[in-house]
Order: structure tokens, then C-alpha cells, then sequence
């Protein structure tokens, strides 16, 4: 018998208006696997993770964490299993109010109660981790670079070791090499951790060096999902298409000239 | 009848957001009661509603009550009532004056802040942010400012009062040259103990109001820095029109007779 999926999502569906974004995604992530949605911008990506967290309500299907349906939480019930959840935000979505070291912490001090002091070392620990020093501890999330934001966010995100990550858009905006840390981290994380982990990425080397599996999001379903490994031989015309960077192709971007 | 329709519609619509902002306070009030509390948080927020509101509504409060003075000296000699100023005055600021004012003055400054604040936490994702974080935004962000917006303004009301009350005092001695010891005397005289707690009860219910109109208005900002901007101008006049008809029927509750 396979082991009870850590996340799945069954024809899960998302309209704003009359503007269909999710059409019935389907996907399932095993406990300790790393996936990685690919798809054009304004596909969705970020809309299926905020599905999952309950940041936003499906219109149908059903989403599972650890086989319990979530679909329909609320209030403690919400909270208990967000709690199991890491989410890195595509625009880092730091507290304004609290210094960087605060921020980090925060899942430690007010998800769980850890007293301040013991909170602030996790925290640089986990800064330290992705290249910042205890010195940006202390500074305010406006006074950093949108690289350095976005490496916060991460540390935010593993600071207090959930079972599950997300991370949306983890690479985008950093230099190369620090590009590849943060793959190595989140590596490391999944491998160390043991955690489940979904990431959404443009950037493919990243996605094949984090991803066991590599899923692909086109018109409101997952059009493609398979091993890393096979996501150069998919024959699946839209994943070449984009692997490849190609503007010619089945993927139609509405541009006009 | 189509002249009919447009205002049926826009009493409907009335209506709703009546509906929306009831829930919205009534879940507000629950979080408030139940824990976990945020005491920092409140402490923060009663430094902010209160003490820095301090000047402004001191300054207020005195030049009101000079003019008070002033005013019913020149209108009271018509009938040779003079005598009359310092009751007057020091019935006018602690019964309406000194809690309208107040709150009309705080409405501009800690209405629009607080709307500005969590409206731009709502757009740059930080509220879907606390609720990965398994922190209840209505426990962290709305219920502090509730019970700060209750417990504060009384206090800056009480001694707006005693400012104002001092502002007719001033002018009524080196202006208009009563007797000091007389115009104390005159001043507490007719005073009665409920036209003083009238007017802190006026002032807990509009601190309520503020502070609620801001949080409501902050959170269902949409659309990036313009959503903001239109979040606080909602946020302070609606906030001053429930002032002043609430302190219609908060009058009319204490001495309608
Ligand atoms: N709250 C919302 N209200 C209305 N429309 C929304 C909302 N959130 C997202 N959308 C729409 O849903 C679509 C998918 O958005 P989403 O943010 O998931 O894209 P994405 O795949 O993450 O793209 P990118 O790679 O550019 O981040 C977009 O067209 C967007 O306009
Ligand atoms: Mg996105």
C-alpha cells in the first residue's frame, strides 16, 4: 500500500469573476519529496499555494494534508494544521513593525511560545544559513535589498523546522551564487528535515537541482508531472516549450504587437 | 419605478456593509476576550492611540475652552447673565466638547494610521503572512487597537477635560476679569458627577468606534497603495459620521429625559 500522501489536491478549481485561474488541479506530494511547479506567470502557482494554506477558498475539489481534508478549516482547526506549514511569499511579506531577527522568530515566539531569548539565537541561526549576519538581525525589513528580503523570508520560513515548505519564487532576484546557497539550503532542509517541500520557480536549474518531480501548471491544470529526471525527454510539447525558453510553441502568451 | 430602484440598491448596499462591519466587530470582540492576549501589543497601541494623541488633543482642548468663554460672555451679556460662563463652559466640555473633540481628533490621527498600517499589511500579503505564522490577525492586529481604543480615550478625554476647563479659566480671568476664586467656585457649583461620566462613556464608545473603523477599513484594502489611500479616508469619515451620531444617541440615552 503506498503511503498516505503528505498534500493532495483533487480537481481543485479557482475563479476570480468570470476568470477562471485553477480549472481541477491535481497533484500529490509524498511525505519527504520536494516538488517543483513550473508554469507561465499568472498562471496560478502562488493562488494553488494559498489554496492549500486556506488563504483562499476553492470554488470545488478537495485538498488533503496527511490525508485529512482541509478544504473547509477554520479558526484553531486552521491554525493546527497551518502550524505544520512553512510559506516563503513571493514578495517575502516581512513584518514592517518588527526588526528582521523578530521576523524570523516569529513562528518560535507566537506559534509556539518560545521565550525570546532562546527564539533570537534559532533566528540567527537560521540568518546565518542563508548569508545574512546577526548585525541584519537588527535591522528593519524597509532598510534591506529585495534579495535580502527574500533570503529573510526563507529563514522565516524554515526558522521554526515545519513538516511541510513552500516557497515561492525562492531564487528570483538573487545573484547567481547566492542563488545556488539557497537550493543548497533548501536541499539540506528537505534532505536533514525530512520535510515535504513544493517550490514554485522560473529558474530551472534551480528546480533541477531542489525537485525530485517537476509538475507543470498550464490554463488551470497540471498539464505534465514526472521525475526530474525525464523532464528532458516529457514528450510533452508545453514542457519543452518552456524548459526551452521558447516564444514559438503550443503556449500561446497573449501579447499583441 | 425607476427612480426608486437606484435608492433601493444603495439602502441594500447600506445595509450590507452594516451586516459586514457587525460581524467584523463582533469577531474583533470575541478575540478579545478569549485567549491568547497580547498584552506588549495593547501597551503599544495605548502609547500610541494615548499618549501621543496627548498634544493635539490637549491643544484642542484648551483653545476650545477659551473660546467657550468668550463666546458665552458676549452672547450672555445680551441678558445680563455673565455670571453664567463658567458653568457653561465646564458643562459644554464635559459633556459634549471635550469627548467630541477628542474623538474627531483622534479619528484623523490614530483612525487614518491604523488603517494606512494594516491596509498595507493586507496588500503586501504581511496578514496572510501571520496566518502561515499560526497567529490570528484578529487577535494580533485588530483586537490590541480595540481594547486600547477603549480603555484610552477616556483618559485623554478625562484630562482634555481639565485642559479645556482651564482654557475658560484663563480667559476668564485675565480677559474678562472675573474673580478667581469665584469663577472655581461658579465652575463647580452645577457640575453633577454624570456630566462627567457621560462624557467618559462617550468617549470609551468612540475610541471603539476609531479604532474599529480603521481596523475594518485597513483590512479589506484592495489593490496596492491607492487601495491604501482610500481605506484611510473611509477610515476617518466614517469614523467622525458615527462620532457624531453616536454621540447623538449616547446624549439622548443620558439626558434625553
Ligand atoms: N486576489 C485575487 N483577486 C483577483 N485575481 C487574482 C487574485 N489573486 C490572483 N489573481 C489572478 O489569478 C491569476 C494567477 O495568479 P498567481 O499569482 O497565482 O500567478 P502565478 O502563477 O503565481 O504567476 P507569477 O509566476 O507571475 O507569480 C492571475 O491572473 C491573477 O490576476
Ligand atoms: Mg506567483
Amino acid at each position: 500500500m503506498a503511503p498516505v500522501p503528505k498534500i493532495r489536491l483533487g480537481g481543485v478549481k479557482k475563479r476570480f469573476g468570470d476568470k477562471v485561474v485553477l480549472d481541477g488541479v491535481d497533484l500529490e506530494v509524498a511525505p519527504g519529496e520536494s516538488v517543483i511547479i513550473i508554469g507561465g506567470s499568472g498562471t496560478g502557482k502562488s493562488v494553488t499555494l494559498k489554496c492549500i494554506l486556506g488563504l483562499l477558498e476553492p470554488d470545488a475539489g478537495r485538498i488533503e494534508i496527511d490525508g485529512e481534508d482541509v478544504t473547509k478549516l477554520a479558526g484553531r482547526e486552521r491554525e493546527r494544521v497551518n502550524a505544520k506549514i512553512g510559506m516563503l511569499f513571493q514578495g517575502a511579506a516581512l513584518f514592517d513593525s518588527l526588526p528582521v531577527w523578530e521576523n524570523v522568530a516569529f513562528g518560535l515566539i507566537e506559534g509556539k511560545g518560545a521565550d525570546r531569548k532562546s527564539a533570537k539565537a534559532e533566528a540567527l541561526k537560521a540568518l546565518a544559513q542563508v548569508g545574512l549576519t546577526a548585525d541584519v538581525g537588527e535591522m528593519w525589513p524597509a532598510d534591506l535589498s529585495g534579495g535580502m528580503r527574500k533570503r529573510v523570508g526563507l529563514a522565516r520560513a524554515v526558522c521554526a523546522r515545519p513538516e511541510i515548505l513552500f516557497f515561492d519564487e525562492p531564487t528570483t532576484g538573487l545573484d547567481p551564487i547566492m542563488g545556488d546557497v539557497i537550493n543548497e539550503l533548501i536541499v539540506k532542509t528537505v534532505h536533514e528535515m525530512g520535510a515535504t517541500a513544493l517550490t514554485i520557480t522560473h529558474d530551472m536549474a534551480s528546480a533541477r537541482k531542489i525537485g525530485h518531480r517537476i509538475a507543470m501548471l498550464y490554463q488551470g491544470r497540471i498539464v505534465w508531472a514526472g521525475p526530474v529526471a525525464d523532464i528532458d525527454r516529457s514528450g510533452n510539447a508545453f514542457v519543452d516549450q518552456f524548459i526551452h525558453g521558447r516564444a514559438e510553441g503550443p503556449i500561446k502568451m497573449a501579447v499583441r504587437a | 419605478m425607476p427612480v426608486l430602484a437606484p435608492i433601493g440598491r444603495a439602502f441594500l448596499a447600506l445595509l450590507a456593509v452594516a451586516g459586514r462591519l457587525a460581524l467584523f466587530a463582533a469577531a474583533g470582540i470575541g478575540h478579545a476576550v478569549r485567549p491568547p492576549y497580547y498584552p506588549r501589543l495593547v501597551g503599544k497601541q495605548m502609547l500610541e492611540i494615548g499618549y501621543f494623541s496627548l498634544p493635539v488633543v490637549g491643544l484642542t482642548a484648551l483653545f476650545t475652552g477659551m473660546v467657550l468663554a468668550l463666546q458665552s460672555h458676549s452672547g450672555f451679556a445680551r441678558f445680563n447673565a455673565e455670571s453664567a460662563v463658567a458653568t457653561v463652559v465646564v458643562l459644554s466640555i464635559t459633556r459634549e466638547l471635550g469627548p467630541v473633540m477628542a474623538g474627531l481628533m483622534v479619528a484623523g490621527r490614530v483612525g487614518a494610521a491604523i488603517a494606512a498600517e494594516i491596509g498595507t499589511m493586507r496588500v503586501t500579503e504581511q496578514i496572510d503572512a501571520l496566518t502561515t505564522l499560526s497567529t490570528n490577525p484578529f487577535k494580533y492586529l485588530v483586537a490590541p487597537r480595540l481594547i486600547a481604543g477603549l480603555v484610552t480615550l477616556p483618559v485623554l478625554v478625562l484630562l482634555a477635560d481639565i485642559v479645556g476647563v482651564f482654557g475658560g479659566y484663563l480667559v476668564g480671568i485675565y480677559r474678562l476679569e472675573f474673580n478667581p476664586a469665584n469663577y472655581l467656585k461658579l465652575t463647580w457649583q452645577y457640575l453633577e458627577t454624570l456630566d462627567v461620566v457621560s462624557g467618559l462613556v462617550k468617549a470609551a464608545a468612540f475610541g471603539f468606534i476609531v479604532t474599529l473603523m480603521g481596523c475594518y477599513h485597513g483590512f479589506n484594502s484592495r489593490g496596492g497603495a491607492q487601495g491604501v489611500g482610500v481605506a484611510t479616508t473611509n477610515a476617518v469619515v466614517s469614523s467622525s459620521v458615527l462620532i457624531l451620531g453616536a454621540n447623538y444617541f449616547i446624549t439622548a440615552a443620558f439626558f434625553g429625559t
